[in-house]
């Protein structure tokens, strides 16, 4: 009788709540692997900083507890004052700067070539490229260090400057080509009909819409430099960059050192991701949607 | 119409010759040099570096860490590049946190798991302060081989996996979504759209990583340099202790080139099997 009488949207069937309570729990998933995985990359890198401000005392202690009862920077300043540390920070500095340049200088060129022509030979060109890439280095290193005896560089910044270069210089060409894509010709041809000359053309137009890219890559370029330990190893005896010093220097390095030098390599990747998080991906060939 | 024609060589001219110069000439040197003795072609140096019982101990180490150390990375970048589009909460945030170490030098991440894994390190610590265990686990001591192997193997996999995840993530994000929506419409649940839609259409980012992560591993030695020293040898391990150490610049090349080798070989082997099934399809 009563649902003779009730209005027909009343009888509609239950809700199903399943798929719903499903998807909440799907999401609660996700979130707890995400932070699972947080946690495994940035646990580390907090223990290796809270070891670095540790004092020699907190670091000696065992068992540990996590929060260091006192706080001193006496170990990060051993760090620095110990031998070789600051000239070899410079070394990198140098290094790393010397071979964004150079990199840049015989790469971009060639990476405006593959983009914008098409020409008998760029298929071999790409795949030279390409091999020598998967080249290791330390089959390199080992004969340039001969090589730079032999010419009297052996030692200096340039040398490592010179292996760097060739080992970004692949990256280098291929990344600054994708950039180079994605810059219009038209822009170009346009200026062109305006009266500028082609060199003109890639100063005024080319360039600028490319620098952002340009910059990414060149920041890629810095981190591959500084983070490079084998040929900077070979390569040097007294002008080391930091990461060759500190691991030359670990046979007979204090734990102390150790922590602090490692969490001293740390702090530039920190900032370089940071500026870096939104090009990461472009530079693979996409767009972050 | 000249310049038109000979412009792009111009262009690309001087990285060719650099890359002559710096790669192409010292790869024949560096030939020359493993074969080259007092007097001519000798084999004494491969003699000398076979007769070194830390040579095999490195060959199989090299080996074990790619065969381990590959396929764990790549299942958890894909896991990872799934879960970033699933669109969690702050994405940005773990997103920046999980790339972290793509700009962390090996060295620095042999050094990082130290902290960890050194006799009077964190996990010690806490095992001790947790009472599983009366003084902690010798991780890293030279008879422990499995624990050894265990800490550069979670040291390299948390060091790496980030390059595998940014270019698994630039894959999926080609993927056109209507595919797997599609998919979803007609009723595919997660495991069939992740087997027969996602998967294949990554193909070639996951070829792309593997090529680079296994010629990458190959490479790999400041990881164990830093935390056992020479007790876990590798293979470009064992040329700087020959250069470097021993002085021995000739041993040394013959080893770089069994890496050369190596690397080679996976290249063209994962250029030959990944590729074909792909364009078979």
């Amino acid at each position: 009788m009563n649902q003779a009488e009730a209005p027909p949207q009343t009888v509609l069937p239950p809700v199903d709540r399943a798929p719903l309570r499903r998807r909440r729990w799907r999401a609660i998933g996700v979130q707890m692997a995400c932070i699972a995985v947080t946690l495994f990359m940035a646990l580390p890198i907090v223990l290796i900083g809270l070891a670095a401000v540790s004092s020699r005392d907190a670091l000696n202690e065992f068992p540990k507890s996590l929060i260091p009862n006192e706080f001193s920077t006496e170990t990060l300043v051993a760090f620095f004052r110990a031998t070789g540390t600051v000239p070899a920070l410079g070394n990198s500095v140098l290094v790393g700067i010397y071979t964004v340049f150079l990199s840049l200088v015989v790469g971009a060129p060639a990476g405006y070539a593959l983009a914008r022509h098409a020409f008998r030979g760029k298929d071999t060109y790409q795949v030279f490229i390409l091999f020598v890439r998967a080249l290791p280095i330390v089959v390199l290193s080992v004969p340039l260090a001969t090589m730079f005896l032999r010419i009297d560089v052996y030692d200096t910044v340039f040398a490592v400057t010179l292996v760097h270069t060739t080992l970004a210089l692949p990256t280098t060409v291929l990344i600054t080509a994708s950039i180079f894509v994605s810059v219009p010709a038209d822009l170009e041809e346009a200026a062109r009909v305006f009266g500028c000359t082609r060199w003109q053309a890639a100063r005024k137009i080319v360039v600028p819409l490319a620098l952002p890219g340009l910059a990414a890559s060149s920041i890629f370029t810095f981190v591959l430099s500084w983070n490079e330990i084998l040929g900077a190893t070979i390569v040097t005896l007294g002008h080391r960059t930091l990461p060759a010093q500190v691991l030359t220097a670990l046979g007979e390095a204090s734990t102390a050192y150790r922590f602090a030098g490692g969490f001293a390599l740390i702090i530039p990747a920190l900032v370089f991701i940071f500026v870096m998080r939104r090009y990461l991906v472009n530079m693979w060939g996409t767009t972050l949607r | 119409m000249i310049s038109r024609l000979r412009s792009p060589w111009i262009l690309l001219l001087p990285s060719i010759v650099l890359m002559l110069t710096l790669f192409g000439w010292p790869l024949i040197q560096g030939v020359l040099e493993a074969f080259r003795g007092d007097d001519g072609f000798t084999l004494a140096n491969w003699e000398r570096l076979f007769n070194d019982p830390y040579i095999f101990t490195a060959l199989r180490n090299t080996l074990v860490l790619i065969v381990i150390v590959v396929p764990i990375q790549l299942v958890l970048a894909i896991g990872m590049a799934l879960l970033m589009q699933a669109r969690p909460r702050f994405a940005g945030g773990h997103f920046y946190l999980w790339c972290l170490p793509l700009a962390i030098s090996e060295l620095a991440a042999g050094l990082v798991w130290l902290s960890i894994f050194d006799n009077r390190g964190y996990l010690n610590s806490l095992l001790v302060s947790l009472g599983l265990s009366d003084d902690g686990v010798q991780w890293l001591g030279y008879q422990n081989t499995g624990t050894m192997l265990l800490a550069v193997v979670i040291a390299e996999v948390w060091r790496a996996t980030s390059l595998v995840f940014v270019i698994v993530v630039a894959g999926v994000q080609m993927i056109p979504r209507d595919f797997d929506e599609a998919a979803q419409v007609f009723g595919a649940n997660f495991w069939q759209r992740l087997r027969h839609v996602t998967l294949p259409l990554l193909g070639p980012s996951l070829q792309v990583a593997l090529i680079l992560r296994t010629i990458l591993a190959l490479q790999a030695f400041a990881v164990a340099q830093a935390l056992t020293g020479r007790d876990f040898p590798l293979l470009v391990g064992e040329t700087y202790e020959w250069y470097s150490n021993l002085q021995n610049p000739a041993v040394a090349s013959a080893v770089s080139l069994i890496v050369l080798a190596i690397s080679l070989a996976t290249a063209v082997f994962y250029l030959r099997t990944v590729r074909q099934p792909e364009e078979a399809r």
